[in-house]
C-alpha cells in the first residue's frame, strides 16, 4: 500500500475511481474486447444473414461489413490520437524564435530526465519510452500508452488545461510533466488519466503516425523480451 | 549547487540556487518554493532512475527540484 507521500496529489480529484492495478487493467482489457466483439458480430451476422436470404441485398450486406470494420478502427484511432502532438497556433517570426528557444530548453530538461536511448527515441518520434511496473509506457504531449500483456491501453492525460500557464508550455515540458507524475505514482497516473482505448497492439500500430511507430516497436520489443525472460 | 526550477512557457526558469551552508540563499529558495506552491505548482524531485517523489517542503539536499503543474485526464 503506497504511503500518502507516494500517491499522486491529483488522485484526490478523482477519489471515486478505483485505483488502477493489474487486475483492473485485465478487467478493462476484457471489457474492451467484449465491446469490440459486440460491435463486430451483429454487423457480420446481419451481412451473412442478408446474403443467405437474398443475394440481391449485397450492397446492404457490404454496408454492414463496412460498419463492422470501421467502428473498431475508429476506436483504435481514438487511442492513437492520445499520442498526437498538439497543434500550435501560427506565430510571427519573433514569437517563432522565442518558441524555438523554449522548445529547445524544454527538450534539454526532458533529456536530463531520461537516458540516452530514450533521448534518441524522442528525437526520432517525439515520444518518450518509460518502463514501469504495470508495463511499458509511451509518453506523448497529451497522453500515454501502456503496453501490458498483448494489449495497449491508451490514456488521455495532460497538463490540467484549467491552469492559466498550461496553454503556453512547450512540448518537452508537457511530456516532462507527465513523465514526472508517472514516475511518482504509476498506478495513480493511470487512475487520473482517462482510458480512451484498450486493444491489441497491432490495431493501435495501424492508426499511429508512421514516424511514431518506432516508439511502439521499441516498447513492444522490450516487453516481449521481458516476457520471454520471465517465462 | 542545488537548483529550484519551474517548467513554464520559456522551457524552464531557474527560481533559486542554493548550497545548504548559505542561509541567505536557502531562505530565498524556501520563499520561492512556497510562492510556487501557493500558485498551484507541485514540487518533484528525482529519486533514482525512473523514480520521482512529490515533496511538500524544499529538500535542501536535493540537486534539482522541479515545479510542475497538476495533470488531469483529457
Amino acid at each position: 500500500m503506497p504511503t500518502a507521500e507516494e500517491i499522486l496529489p491529483e488522485v484526490a480529484a478523482v477519489h471515486w475511481r478505483a485505483r488502477v492495478d493489474v487486475a483492473y487493467l485485465t478487467h478493462q482489457g476484457r471489457l474492451w474486447t467484449l465491446t469490440t466483439v459486440a460491435h463486430v458480430v451483429p454487423f457480420v451476422g446481419a451481412a451473412t444473414l442478408l446474403m443467405w436470404l437474398q443475394p440481391l441485398a449485397l450492397p446492404v450486406a457490404l454496408a454492414c461489413v463496412a460498419h463492422a470494420w470501421i467502428i473498431p478502427e475508429l476506436y483504435a484511432q481514438r487511442g492513437a490520437n492520445v499520442l498526437r502532438p498538439r497543434s500550435r497556433p501560427t506565430q510571427d517570426s519573433s514569437d517563432d524564435d522565442d518558441a524555438s528557444s523554449a522548445e529547445r530548453r524544454s527538450v534539454g530538461l526532458l533529456g536530463d530526465l531520461v537516458g540516452h536511448d530514450a533521448r534518441a527515441l524522442h528525437a526520432r518520434t517525439g515520444l518518450v519510452l518509460e518502463p514501469g511496473r504495470l508495463g511499458r509506457w509511451i509518453v506523448g504531449e497529451a497522453g500515454a500508452v501502456l503496453l501490458h500483456g498483448r494489449r495497449a491501453y491508451c490514456y488521455c492525460v495532460k497538463v490540467d488545461p484549467r491552469q492559466p500557464a498550461a496553454g503556453a508550455l512547450p512540448s518537452g515540458d508537457r511530456i516532462a510533466h507527465l513523465l514526472l507524475a508517472l514516475r511518482c505514482d504509476e498506478q495513480g497516473f493511470a487512475t487520473v488519466a482517462n482510458l480512451s482505448f484498450a486493444g491489441a497492439r497491432w490495431r493501435l500500430r495501424r492508426r499511429m503516425r508512421s514516424e511514431m511507430r518506432a516508439a511502439l516497436e521499441a516498447a513492444s520489443s522490450g516487453l516481449d523480451s521481458t516476457s520471454s525472460a520471465d517465462a | 549547487m542545488s537548483k529550484l526550477i519551474r517548467m513554464d512557457h520559456t522551457g524552464h526558469s531557474t527560481l533559486a540556487e542554493w548550497t545548504p551552508d548559505d542561509p541567505v540563499a536557502v531562505e530565498a529558495a524556501i520563499a520561492a518554493f512556497r510562492a510556487e506552491l501557493e500558485r498551484g505548482y507541485l514540487a518533484m524531485v528525482s529519486s533514482g532512475p525512473g523514480h520521482a517523489e512529490h515533496v511538500r517542503e524544499l529538500p535542501l539536499d536535493a540537486d534539482l527540484v522541479i515545479m510542475r503543474l497538476p495533470i488531469s485526464g483529457g
